[in-house]
């Protein structure tokens, strides 16, 4: 909106003076993220900028705390050879290794299980006959609104107190996924449920604004052409909210990656997520080391942001929706 | 053609159309159920039932009940205000000797401490001489530790003589009992709660206010730019609500602590001595300034939303007919962002008062919010008492839960 020609002088200044507020808030938002990217590659162990890197000398920058992520907790000397069998024990050793690896297969399964259990409810609750939507809705939602450390002491108490006894047919069947005592507490299967149920929100909400602008009559369309049930779903509904599904998917997995409260509070010392080892630098020693996984964590959020971008562009123009 | 309007409507195969019809709407009804019943019944298992499994658990606790059988059954016998006598020391001498010998001493003394402190060291100091004690055992207990005598102590016996109690929530509201079974408030030293949940909405409502000041003028912004310009723009907010919460807060410790970014530049330009740095982290200050940076995305889309669509022809109409530009906007766009400013502010002040990660991080000893307060109980294998001050801050978070419900509808929250 440009100035009007019969704007005051005052109005002149405050156009101006609104827009440098704007770019300071702007700046308050992005400045903590971005600043974390220059400060990871700092040689020294401080969180500010020295003089040689404020000279853009190369000397002040190096990629010791990016080594450090791969040589916590390796037990090998500090000048071993890196060859086939050095990398081979930071892949089985390296702490930060273990809590990504453990970080990505409770968030792959728990974005599976909140996608297809999010999405299949979200087609219900658009329904227009579904009966109690508002209510059902409320609760569903509510793992979003309910403070997370009331959510983590609950499971605390579930997880610890419910184990099935040695001998049930059950506690055979899901024997490996359930820890010594047949409890759900310090298993993977007990995160994995836990970070679902608090992605499940964002998948409703995702997939719910998608099917909004959903045009039924196409599945009308598709039964009198013949189509089963069956076939409609995966051949008209699914390609169509598709992107809604995906970005759900992705917020579903972006909660899991960054969860701290539930994991501190059920996770045995087999399931150290990222988040949990950021949560353990930062209380203690708050060391570089924790700015360069902030770094490749700022890089991998911006992957997912453009990823969801994208989606959401394409659904908008699938479903005939442009931006005015 | 008169008959024909009396009968019935019917289907091709016979059957009257309105049972048709409601069969056929049940049946559809049913269809809608099913698709959410498996996410329905996993959210009762892993959400709605631990919530009330941790209910239960704060009004439930059986240290002393479970390991003092003669004394509750004393206390059963004899009702409120009945003579403390040498029966009931005896009872409870014949407990104090047992719980030695299953080392439940410090369970039942840890459930009487809840409500009488500094029990847990005269329940095991007497239950290593219980064995040794001789009648009188009143006399032999108080020539142990004086509180034995004490008539408030056999009030709260009383009250711990049932698993299921409410003393948790009377401790988490700043009460406690006095030796007439009444309720009074609790020694000022020991009157945490109250304040600190007091504390907490102060800065919850403080830092919606600073988030609602920052968030409105780039709201503004981002609702009257060109779309293509204001996209762009809107990366900006939506990248913090991307990046993981505790990068936020560790480069926020990065920058704000006395050796950081923000104080080395105010060194720098000399606003600030090398001596005297600000201490912003580790603080309330740097609780308020994570958390309003933290939550602002919550404020500036749902603000967004609502002014995107305030048609502009409103306020030029009133400048036509001769507002200024500051009663144009008090006037007009403002009462038009009124929906937008409650959404947003609800939400935020809904996520700031459960806030958890970030005042434990930069909080320091006064900026932490009862969230924490939950999480030290639990620590500490308090478990009723951090499940009471859970529950109390369920009860707050649900209420106002409603109220986003009625006023705006949970299911108008967006994503970007």
């Amino acid at each position: 909106m440009a100035l009007p020609v019969y704007a005051s002088p005052l109005e002149r200044v405050w156009y101006y003076a609104f827009r440098v507020i704007c770019a300071l808030v702007f700046v308050f938002l992005i400045a903590p993220i971005l600043i974390v990217i220059p400060l990871s590659f700092n040689v020294e162990p401080y969180f500010s900028f020295t003089e040689k890197m404020l000279a853009l000398d190369p000397a002040g920058y190096s990629w010791r705390w990016y080594d450090t992520l791969l040589t916590f907790g390796v037990n090998a000397p500090e000048d071993a050879v890196r060859d086939g069998s050095w990398w081979a024990q930071v892949w089985a050793e390296a702490t930060w290794i273990k809590a990504a690896k453990n970080s990505l297969w409770v968030g792959f399964w728990a974005t599976i299980l909140a996608t297809v259990l999010g999405t299949t409810a979200a087609l219900g609750l658009s329904r227009p006959e579904m009966p109690y939507r508002r209510l059902i809705t409320a609760i569903l939602l509510s793992p979003m609104i309910v403070p997370i450390i009331i959510i983590a002491t609950g499971l605390f108490f579930a997880y610890s107190s419910t184990c099935l006894p040695q001998g049930n047919i059950l506690a055979d069947a899901f024997s490996p996924f359930l820890s010594a005592k047949g409890c759900l507490a310090n298993t993977h299967l007990g995160i994995i449920m836990a970070h679902a149920t608090l992605g499940i929100p964002f998948v409703i909400i995702t997939v719910t604004a998608t099917l909004s602008g959903f045009d039924q009559s196409l599945i009308r369309a598709s039964a009198s052409l013949g189509a089963s049930p069956r076939t409609t779903f995966f051949k008209i509904i699914m390609p169509l909210i598709l992107p809604g599904v995906i970005s759900g998917g992705l917020f579903a997995f972006v909660t899991s990656f960054d969860e701290v409260v539930a994991v501190l509070f059920i996770a045995g010392p087999d399931q150290q997520t990222i988040p949990r080892q950021m949560w353990n630098g930062i209380r203690e020693a708050i060391s570089p080391a924790i700015l360069a996984i902030a770094t490749i964590l700022v890089i991998v959020s911006i992957a997912l942001l453009a990823t969801v971008e994208l989606l959401r562009r394409r659904s908008e123009r699938l479903r005939g929706v442009t931006p005015q | 053609m008169a008959d024909v309007s009396q009968a019935p409507l019917q289907t091709a195969d016979g059957r009257p159309l309105k049972a048709a019809l409601a069969k056929a709407q049940a049946r559809a009804k049913r269809r809608a159920f099913l698709l959410v019943l498996p996410l329905l019944a996993f959210v009762l298992l892993t959400f709605v039932l631990p919530i009330l499994q941790m209910l239960q658990r704060s009004f439930y606790h059986d240290g002393f009940s479970a390991n003092a059988p003669a004394t509750v059954a004393w206390l059963e016998e004899h009702p409120q205000g009945s003579e403390i006598d040498e029966t009931a020391y005896a009872a409870l001498v014949s407990d104090l000797a047992a719980m030695q010998k299953a080392k439940t001493a410090g369970a039942a003394g840890t459930r009487i401490n809840y409500t009488y402190p500094g029990t847990i060291s005269i329940f095991k100091e007497a239950a290593r001489e219980a064995a040794k004690l001789q009648p009188p055992y009143k006399a032999a207990l108080v020539a142990l530790d004086k509180k034995w005598e004490d008539p408030l102590l056999w009030v709260t016996f009383r009250h711990a003589a049932s698993p299921w109690t409410t003393d948790f929530y009377m401790v988490s509201m700043d009460l406690r009992r006095s030796t007439d079974d009444g309720l009074q408030r609790a020694e000022p030293e020991m009157r945490i709660h109250l304040q600190l949940f007091v504390k907490t909405f102060g800065l919850s409502a403080l830092i919606t206010g600073l988030c609602l000041l920052l968030a409105f003028p780039i709201a503004h912004l981002l609702a009257i730019l060109p779309m293509r310009k204001s996209n762009l723009l809107m990366i900006l907010v939506l990248l913090p609500f991307w990046t993981s919460l505790l990068v936020r807060t560790s480069s926020w410790i990065a920058l704000g602590q006395e050796s950081g970014i923000v104080n080395d530049i105010l060194v720098g330009i000399g606003i600030v001595a090398d001596d005297n740095r600000i201490q912003m982290m580790y603080n309330k200050y740097g609780t308020i300034l994570v958390m309003t940076h933290v939550l602002l995305p919550f404020m500036v889309l749902p603000l967004y939303s609502v002014m995107r669509v305030i048609p502009p022809s409103y306020a030029r109409a009133a400048r036509s007919l001769g507002a200024t530009s500051w009663t144009t906007f008090r006037r007009i766009y403002l009462p038009q962002t009124l929906p937008g400013i409650a959404a947003g502010s609800l939400l935020v002040f809904i996520l700031a008062v459960g806030y958890y990660i970030t005042p434990a991080l930069v909080g320091g000893a006064d900026g932490t919010l009862i969230s924490n307060l939950i999480s030290f109980h639990m620590a500490k294998a308090n478990w009723s008492q951090a499940a009471a001050l859970a529950a109390m801050l369920l009860v707050l978070v649900l209420i106002l839960y409603w109220l986003y419900d009625r006023l705006i509808g949970i299911d108008r929250l967006k994503l970007g």
